[in-house]
């Protein structure tokens, strides 16, 4: 059998599935059996006369047909098909893989202790690490943005393969619910800051690593001077304006940056910003309108995706250090944890890139929350009431509707007694489940944290409801201040 | 023969219709094209984003747009990094209504929203969406929001 990829237009058609397993020893036959299965296909990837249409792709892992032996290439055991929508017709263009040249070049060197040699005698023994390897690993830095969840196993993990210098940026606080995935901080660090906590828990590891820690955002004043001075960058930030930030002084100053990003079950990894090969912003050179992609807090995250992700970046880095193996660069490496599946997409430098192109326009850092949109919300913009005020008017009997806009899972863990679960993805639909007319109740709208139920206040406003309030800091602020008997999360 | 489809709307975001306007009138006389992403439930489809894609067409981009099999999986992760979806396609008909052409008919995918902008003389116009039906016949007009 043989997996396929389904492209988002025609998952419909396969039960929502984005891979079937298919039978048959050529290209041919696995498309047969896959339109076997599911005849209404056949009408999206073969003409009347059951030929392939001109602007479906499929490709044998990284190879178009087209290139191979068409639809009589044959299949051997390990192969993934994907079929890749050609939008409006037309062939195939085999694009160049990007460099793949260019190892981050230690600044010191460092010989090797005798308790280092015990330390790292798994090291040692590997050919491709070595002595000199091992050597080249102490005499290098790498700075973590972040002590999050991506940060802490790479941290981990660089620390115990005895990189020499790690330096960490960060000015969060440790908070319980960071403790689900972000394993350098322990229960008894909650409160403290995480750059202290991390500092502990990286030293208990290994102490003759140097620690050096900046409490402070990481910004478009700063960043220079804090990449200078080492040979790795690792991208453990979760959010746009910081990513593209490390993104442009990496390529300023010419630092490699080992990236990765999560969302749910989901993440992602690439090394970015090494001479010749691609940066953040060949693949993403717009970022996503603010709103558009939930916080971690909204999204949710699965503990241990993290864990696989940072890893990944640590493992390039230290390849980066060592000068050895395959890095990941020009390629783009999906992780789905949910159905345990890894892909991998290549990726060329655009030679039109504003930041690592032929000809930049971009040669300083900018104002990156300008460039992502991020403005703080107009005053006054929509109505809005606070949880006191609400409390009050609950007490004096008014006549309220309260709309709650989050996902039933989190209505399941603690929600304003009387109200309304509609998601806020479903709410456009479900209109006409909300009070009209002259004599209907007020709606007051709430989600977590105030950021869902204000886009749900204006879709209101923007179909004819006129009596409507977003609820301010949403049930946090409910909880803290009016309710304390229920759960945060 | 074209009709609206009942309960099926697209609500363009401010940005995303700012992006594929700008984009029609600075590729004019050419075709531009790019991908839609956003979130979809029954009927209803919520295009946040639009994304600005390379016209690699062969044929002569006054006339014809196509986006490479390297950007279309590069659509389809850039939706997946946003937690969202690859919901459709632009592009532009410089000098020609929004209207699909049997071009556009015979080359659609199912289960996308189509956003067409005719752009006369340089400035961007009418911005209609449609979508194939399943058999592949037509399209369907869908109602922008």
């Amino acid at each position: 059998m043989t997996p396929i990829l389904i492209p988002t237009p025609l998952r419909a058609y396969t039960g929502k599935q984005d891979t079937v397993q298919v039978a048959g020893a050529t290209i041919g036959e696995a498309l047969a059996d896959l339109t076997a299965k599911f005849g209404d296909l056949r009408a999206h990837l073969f003409t009347g006369d059951g030929k392939l249409r001109s602007f479906v792709n499929v490709y044998v892992n990284d190879e178009d047909i087209r290139y191979l032996q068409k639809e009589a290439t044959p299949l051997k055991a390990g192969d993934t098909i994907s079929i890749v929508p050609s939008v409006a017709g037309g062939s195939a263009s085999a694009e160049a893989a990007a460099d793949t040249a260019g190892a981050a070049a230690p600044a010191r060197s460092a010989e090797l202790t005798p308790d280092d040699i015990k330390r790292y005698s798994r090291h040692l023994i590997l050919p491709e690490v070595g002595i000199d390897g091992q050597q080249k690993l102490k005499a290098a830095s790498v700075l973590c943005i972040g002590a999050g969840g991506l940060g802490s196993p790479a941290a981990l993990y660089l620390a115990a393969a005895g990189v020499g210098r790690l330096g960490i940026v960060d000015f969060d606080a440790v908070d319980v619910s960071n403790l689900q995935r972000q394993i350098l901080h322990g229960t008894a660090d909650v409160g403290r800051s995480k750059l202290q906590s991390a500092k502990d828990r990286l030293l208990a590891i290994n102490p003759e690593l140097e620690v050096d820690t900046y409490e402070t955002a990481l910004t478009s004043k700063n960043a220079l001077d804090l990449f200078k001075d080492y040979d790795v960058i690792l991208d453990g930030t979760d959010n746009f304006p910081t990513r593209y930030l490390v993104n442009d002084a990496c390529v300023l100053l010419g630092k490699p940056n080992a990236y990765g990003s999560i969302f749910r079950f989901e993440g992602q990894a690439s090394v970015f910003a090494v001479p010749g090969g691609p940066c953040y912003r060949c693949l993403y050179p717009e970022p996503p309108p603010p709103g558009l992609v939930p916080s971690c807090a909204e999204g949710g995250v699965l503990g241990v995706l993290p864990g696989v992700i940072g890893t990944i970046q640590a493992t390039e880095a230290i390849k980066l250090i060592l000068g050895t193996g395959q890095p990941l660069v020009g390629r783009l490496l999906l992780y789905d944890a949910f159905n345990m599946k890894f892909r991998e997409l290549k990726l060329r430098r655009d030679p039109e890139c504003p930041v690592c192109g032929d000809h930049p326009t971009v040669k300083a850092l900018i104002d990156y929350d300008q460039f992502c949109g991020v403005a703080p919300a107009a005053p006054g913009a929509i109505a809005e009431t606070t949880v006191a005020e609400l409390k009050a008017r609950i007490d004096r009997g008014d006549r309220l509707f309260i709309l709650d806009v989050r996902e039933p899972n989190e209505f399941q863990i603690c929600r304003i007694a009387g109200s309304t679960l509609i998601p806020l993805g479903e709410l456009p639909r479900r209109l006409s489940e909300l009070p009209q007319g002259a004599d209907a109740p007020e709606i007051v709208v709430h989600c977590k944290m105030g950021g869902r139920s204000a886009k749900a206040v204006r879709t209101l406003t923007e179909n004819g409801f006129t009596r409507v309030q977003n609820l301010k800091g949403g049930i946090l602020e409910w909880i803290d201040k009016v309710d304390p008997t229920q759960s945060k999360y | 023969m074209i009709y609206i489809q009942q309960g099926t709307s697209v609500q363009l975001s401010a940005r995303a219709t700012a992006t594929i306007r700008r984009h029609g009138a600075a590729a004019y006389p050419y075709e531009c094209c790019g991908a839609l992403i956003g979130r979809q439930a029954d009927g209803f489809v919520e295009i946040v984003e639009a994304t600005e894609l390379e016209n690699v067409t062969e044929e002569g981009p006054r006339r014809r747009f196509r986006v490479s099999p390297t950007d279309y999986r590069q659509s389809e992760a850039r939706a997946r990094e946003l937690g969202a979806e690859l919901l459709g396609f632009y592009h532009s008909h410089p000098d020609h209504p929004a209207q699909p052409s049997q071009y556009d008919l015979d080359h659609a995918w199912p289960n996308f929203s189509y956003v067409i902008v005719a752009v006369a003389n340089g400035e961007a116009g009418d911005l209609r969406s449609w979508r194939l039906r399943p058999d592949r016949s037509a399209f369907d007009e869908e109602s922008i929001a």
